[in-house]
């Protein structure tokens, strides 16, 4: 019996050895790019071309930071309409999202199936990306409008089968006790059931904001006018053309700038930085409303 | 997921005449006008375009008045072999990432449930979720960071020990182990969690008996987590699979973006679709490509549905 115990100890420890270290790797392995990118914008860029990128700076350096905010007018424009979009679209995208799911949810209403397999089907087939792309820029005038950055993010069939799902988790009496006091069906939704669904509207908020942060496609797809661009696609944008600038002084066709005046490695850093600082910074207090908000998507059915 | 329950509403409904349930949901009605024009707007209406497939694009005329040229866009494109091999590339790279995503997210899941000391596991997770947060334009900028040629804190590691390292932007062939990496990078720590709740699920007492049995944790581990979690991995698996030839679009032009070198290994249908839309005048053919996608998965996630519904029917799509 002794003997056993030992053995048991044993396995327990190698079982908890194991799982710290994998964590661990995993973890670090995530962790330390971001940490790589952070000090390598603070980096001089003669250490950066000498040493590369790297975790501990040789040579400390605002330089790159200098060179993004001699002209900030780009950033600010992208972070301004960025935070307007994204404020919009998720105020539109969980209303629509809440007060579909509730009409779906109404087993009173005769033809919730019906409207269920309608909205559903959608993601099963589609016409594909060049009739989606016609029908937005030929017909609705997405080309250089902010709709384009709103409209195509604002509906998701998900978001609305999330929303039936966990309605229906709502005794079905509030709904009837509603009825009885006289409230149409619009008021019962504000007014009863809108209220009981806190944990949905978060987790609805949080991941659609995350989707218009996020979004360069739309931008690239349809906006070409610079000051309308998002945020995301202006980052990509930049460190396109930070390429592009430092090979063409390289081969010597602008004559102005010369090679080693463009920090072009600590650049790049730097401007990633400033795109993702804000929402990194944010992170630690989003994090938890995520994982449950993953795990309202998960126990659905 | 859509379930049609057995019908629970009350007798009277299934009277109901059509004008009569306009007028008593009419409010219901009205407060799905915006989704339901939406959905016209921006998925039903473009399905009407599908015909360009089976056309001889060209502005002047439109889509709808230009000349029809039959199959002859599905035939270019499948004699040409493009479509298949894009077809193939899609496939495996999306199975890579269902195999190799599933393995680290359940591992991860499981070993994270072993660990005791609670704000090492509250930091660490919080570590392996932050990739999930960040766009492909970011995660292509910490790619540059890891591995380019020049500089990439990665490659001057693997320099130093082998004494060479691989041009990423150069060499195609390192790119499908990249990618499969650089997907678990980004997904796997947010993945984890829906196996980590299914874990937190499992019957504690479950664990007692294996251990009066005599059952260590490795034990454990192996006769009664991993075959409690099998539901959720087999339709997790599934549901990926349905959407198999749908690839990740913002990964793969985000990393790859027009770079010719590259795209020998690493075009997928998606990536295809989009440059030729802008690139090329044949619109006819790339819309055939779009249908031809849209075709296969439909036919699959129907396919992966009727699975479903066969061996666990509560979790079916519909």
């Amino acid at each position: 019996m002794k003997m056993k115990n030992k053995r048991m100890q044993w396995d327990r420890a190698t079982l908890s050895f194991i799982s710290y270290f994998v964590l661990f790797v995993f973890g670090m392995a995530c962790l330390l790019p971001f940490l790589i990118v952070l000090t390598s914008s603070f980096t001089s860029e003669k250490a950066l071309l000498r040493n590369g990128y790297s975790l501990l700076p040789a040579e400390l350096s605002v330089d790159a930071y200098k060179y993004v905010f001699t002209n900030p007018i780009r950033i600010l424009q992208a972070y301004a309409n960025t935070t307007l979009v994204t404020l919009i679209g998720t105020v539109l995208a969980v209303g629509i999202a809440t007060m579909t799911g509730y009409v779906l949810a109404r087993r009173d209403f005769k033809w919730h199936n019906g409207f269920s397999f309608f909205f559903f089907f959608t993601t099963l087939f589609s016409g594909g990306l060049v009739p989606w792309y016609l029908m937005c820029s030929s017909y609705l005038g997405f080309k250089d409008n902010y709709i384009a950055r709103v409209l195509p993010l604002m509906f998701s069939v998900w978001n609305v089968i999330l929303a039936k799902s966990y309605m229906k988790g709502i005794a079905f009496e509030i709904i009837e006790s509603g009825k009885i006091d006289g409230a149409n069906d619009l008021q019962i939704f504000a007014k009863l059931i809108f209220p009981l669904t806190t944990p949905l509207i978060a987790t609805l908020t949080l991941f659609t904001a995350l989707s218009y942060w996020n979004d360069w496609y739309y931008s690239m797809l349809f906006i070409s006018k610079q000051p309308m661009q998002s945020l995301q696609y202006m980052l990509q944008q930049i460190l396109a053309s930070i390429q592009a600038m430092k090979q063409l002084a390289a081969s010597g066709e602008m004559a102005t700038v010369n090679a080693a005046d463009i920090p072009s490695a600590g650049l790049k850093m730097a401007m990633t930085c400033v795109t993702v600082g804000p929402i990194i910074l944010l992170y630690p207090f989003l994090q938890r409303y995520f994982i449950k908000g993953m795990t309202i998507g998960a126990v659905k059915g | 997921m859509i379930n049609r329950e057995k019908s629970v509403a009350p007798v009277s409904l299934r009277h109901e005449s059509f004008l009569d349930t306009v007028r008593k949901s009419r409010l219901l009605l009205l407060m799905l006008v915006p989704a339901v024009l939406y959905v016209v707007i921006f998925n039903y209406l473009p399905m009407s375009g599908i015909v360009l497939s089976f056309k001889q694009f060209n502005y002047r005329d439109g889509i709808f008045g230009s000349p029809w040229n039959g199959l002859d866009n599905f035939r270019f494109l499948l004699l040409s072999g493009k479509l298949l091999s894009l077809t193939r590339a899609t496939m495996l790279y999306n199975l890579g990432f269902i195999i190799v995503n599933t393995f680290l997210e359940v591992t991860i899941a499981v070993f994270i449930n072993e660990i005791a000391c609670k704000p090492f596991k509250k930091y660490f997770q919080s570590f392996i979720f932050l990739p999930y947060f960040i766009s492909w334009v970011v995660a292509a900028a910490i790619v540059q960071a890891m591995f380019s040629y020049e500089y990439g804190a990665v490659t001057k590691i693997i320099t130093l020990i082998t004494g060479s390292a691989v041009n990423i932007n150069t060499d195609a062939s390192v790119w499908p182990a990249l990618l499969i990496m650089l997907n678990s990078w980004k997904t796997v720590g947010y993945g984890s969690v829906i196996y980590l709740s299914a874990i937190t699920s499992i019957d504690p007492g479950l664990y007692e008996a294996a251990e009066l049995d005599g059952a260590n944790k490795w034990q454990q581990i192996f006769h009664v987590t991993v075959p409690n979690l099998l539901p959720t991995i087999v339709i997790m698996t599934l549901l990926a699979v349905g959407r198999i030839f749908r690839g990740d679009f913002g990964m793969f032009y985000q990393l790859i973006g027009n770079n010719g070198v590259l795209l020998r290994e690493t075009d997928i249908l998606d990536t295809y679709i989009y440059r030729s839309m802008l690139g090329n005048s044949n619109l006819g053919m790339t819309a055939a490509a779009g249908f031809y996608q849209s075709v296969l998965c439909f036919v699959t996630i129907v396919a992966v549905n009727a699975v479903i519904k066969k061996t666990a029917p509560d979790y079916s799509l519909f």
